[in-house]
């Protein structure tokens, strides 16, 4: 009784299964991993340092802005180099790339993917457990880092946070794991398709670096100026190429993620990208701070393009690990 | 066969784009069976094994696996049949105990059943003062252990093993081929893929033959030295006599009945026969040679295998 090639049998049975033991078992390990340990006690002495000197410059200039605590997250103080929100959005994809990278090639490597595999769980259910575990491990390092800053200046500042800027900073949080969502998903990915966790790590970090230092320097102007034009047309600047380059930029999972942390931690933010208004609606909005909702509905595209891109990523990791051979 | 059959294959074909790496496999397996399976690397067998499992999909054919398809209800197959990969890995960081504590609660034991299990199998397969040491400390043999543990823990209907000994020492081997054989005790059907053919004779009830993809030969040891070698009758001579070996050899290939005739070094020779002529061949040694010894001599897998290929590789040219 031969069954007919080309039709695939339903399955039966829950893909659920066993995904609460995965996400367990990898995030004690996460969490419980000398490499987590070291990569968060780097960030949160990082952190501790930059919410000192940016209490104590803010502490300097109290009563110049309503939002001092979306203040300590954006302000770069002196001496350090760098503001919060850019240190956040350096480290979380190398967290996430750290987490992920070597997700399913240590298992080949191991030759534990068939011991494990042979157990009642699907595929599929392994990869999603061992992404969520992975998630989880970034959003307690986040959110421990979230309320490490937001208690240093509870205490520093003397204030509690209103309750807008609370809402406002846990969207960014919210978006800051989304934006780590996206960069976990892609070291997954390359995870299933390199064998060799160094490869993986360093495909992951060279795209990282692509769009964190040249997709917006180098990259986007050139792809735009051959799409569109140049910059600058004989009647001022060439509308084409500004629209083609913000498109381009927008591929980038960090100017979604910069875009967002901007409009959330700078209530003033009325736009993201070029704006054309007349110079009389000009005056009736400058610094006038946008309602919170209005922020969120601001940055609502960003947001959901970083969910987005993280389900498309994963999904091409998923069909990949399907269709791979376990014999290791 | 032993039982009840809880391993059946028919038809079994998998195919790589044009490459045909598994070809209408038929194979059934009863309960408390020791069933060996046997070819070159790339004959199928391993891919066969992942079939049963439902970690690759056949092209055509189908399996049952202690009554379920492993194509349809591999959760229900997989929480049936333990599985000793070749050369088995675990998470080096973590205890014994974690390692299959982790497999035990995929496989959906309860916590207290687990620990109870765990001692047990670690005790069966000689690793009781073991359970918590890291893994790393182990050594291949130990790992190859733990990896029947957890097979044991899962107290499986099936148990499908791998290359089980291949990096054992001849005494660890020895222990192993022991608790392979208490899994047939326990009822347990076992499909034992190996390269090792004296250990595959010395606890199989049975071996499958894979030669490019498809089992050229399958049955007991003797009905496959039947086949293979001719008569299924292989008797040693010893003897000696003035014509030296090549005469006596000759001699013995003259006698009607007899198919082949190995020189086996010294004064022994092997003999092929389609029937017992025993007695025939002392008649016509004497008077000339000396006859110092003449007995059946058990057929050998090691023989039969070679043959086999020796005779697949002839047929090919």
């Amino acid at each position: 009784m031969p069954r007919s090639s080309g039709i695939p049998a339903a399955r039966r049975g829950s893909p659920w299964t066993g995904v609460g033991t995965v996400v367990a078992k990898e995030t004690a390990d996460h969490l419980s991993g000398v490499r987590m340990v070291v990569i968060e006690a780097l960030i949160f002495l990082v952190a501790l340092v930059l919410a000192w000197f940016s209490t104590t410059t803010i502490r300097e200039t109290i009563g110049q802005s309503p939002f001092l605590f979306l203040r300590l997250l954006t302000i770069t103080p002196d001496p350090i180099p760098f503001s919060f929100i850019s240190m956040v959005g350096l480290v979380t994809p190398i967290i996430a790339i750290a987490l992920g990278f070597d997700a399913i090639n240590a298992e080949f490597n191991q030759r534990t993917l068939s011991r494990i595999l042979a157990q009642p769980i699907y595929r599929d259910a392994l990869l999603f457990g061992k992404f969520l575990a992975r998630l989880l491990s970034l959003s307690i390092a986040l959110v421990s880092l979230w309320l490490l800053v937001l208690g240093l200046g509870f205490l520093r500042l003397g204030l509690p946070p209103s309750g807008e800027e609370l809402i406002r900073m846990l969207g960014f949080l919210v978006a800051t794991i989304a934006f780590g969502g996206v960069w976990l998903a892609l070291a997954m990915l390359f995870s299933v398709l390199f064998r060799a966790p160094a490869t993986a790590a360093l495909a992951a970090l060279g795209l990282w670096l692509l769009f964190a230092l040249f997709w917006t320097v180098m990259v986007t102007p050139l792809l735009a100026t051959l799409i569109a034009g140049p910059a600058e047309g004989i009647f001022g600047p060439n509308i084409a190429y500004i629209s083609t380059e913000q498109t381009l930029q927008r591929l980038s999972p960090n100017t979604l993620y910069s875009d967002a942390a901007v409009a959330l931690l700078n209530p003033t933010t009325r736009a993201l990208g070029p704006v054309f208004v007349s110079l009389r609606e000009l005056s009736t909005m400058v610094n006038a701070p946008l309602p919170v909702s209005q922020s969120f509905i601001l940055i609502w595209p960003q947001l959901t393009g970083l969910i987005a891109a993280t389900i498309v990523i994963f999904a091409i990791a998923y069909i990949v690990f399907q269709r791979q051979e376990i014999r290791a | 066969m032993a039982g009840e059959v809880v391993i059946r294959a028919e038809a079994l074909t998998k195919r790589y784009g044009a490459n045909l790496a598994v070809d209408h496999v038929d194979l059934e397996v009863g309960a408390g069976e020791i069933v060996g399976i046997l070819g070159p690397n790339g004959s199928g067998k391993t891919t066969t094994i992942l079939m049963l499992l439902g970690l690759t999909e056949p092209t055509e054919g189908r399996a049952m696996v202690a009554g379920f398809d492993p194509l349809r209800d591999p959760l229900e197959v997989k929480r049936r049949v333990g599985y000793l990969p070749d050369q088995v890995g675990f998470y080096d960081g973590l205890s014994a105990l974690d390692n299959l504590a982790y497999t035990g609660r995929l496989a959906g034991l309860p916590r207290s059943e687990i620990d109870a299990r765990f001692s047990e199998a670690m005790e069966r397969v000689g690793l009781g003062p073991y359970g918590y040491a890291r893994v790393r400390t182990f050594s291949q043999g130990m790992r190859q252990r733990l990896g029947l543990a957890e097979v044991l823990m899962k107290r499986p209907s099936v148990a499908i093993l791998d290359e089980p000994t291949t990096a054992l020492d001849p005494h660890s081997t020895q222990e192993f081929l022991g608790m392979i054989r208490g899994l047939k005790a326990d009822g347990t059907a076992v499909l034992l893929s190996s390269h090792h053919l004296d250990q595959v004779q010395s606890v199989c009830d049975r071996v499958a033959l894979f030669n490019r993809g498809r089992i050229a030969l399958s049955g007991t040891v003797t009905e496959l030295a039947g086949r293979v070698l001719g008569g299924g009758h292989v008797i040693d001579v010893e003897a000696r006599g003035p014509e030296g070996a090549a005469g006596i050899a000759e001699r013995l290939a003259a006698i009607p009945g007899i198919v082949r005739v190995h020189p086996l070094g010294g004064d022994r020779y092997r003999v092929d026969c389609q029937r017992d002529l025993r007695a025939e061949i002392a008649r016509r040694l004497a008077p000339e040679v000396e006859l110092i010894g003449i007995h059946f001599a058990a057929p050998s897998l090691n023989e039969v295998y070679n043959r086999y290929f020796e005779e697949a590789r002839l047929a090919a040219q």
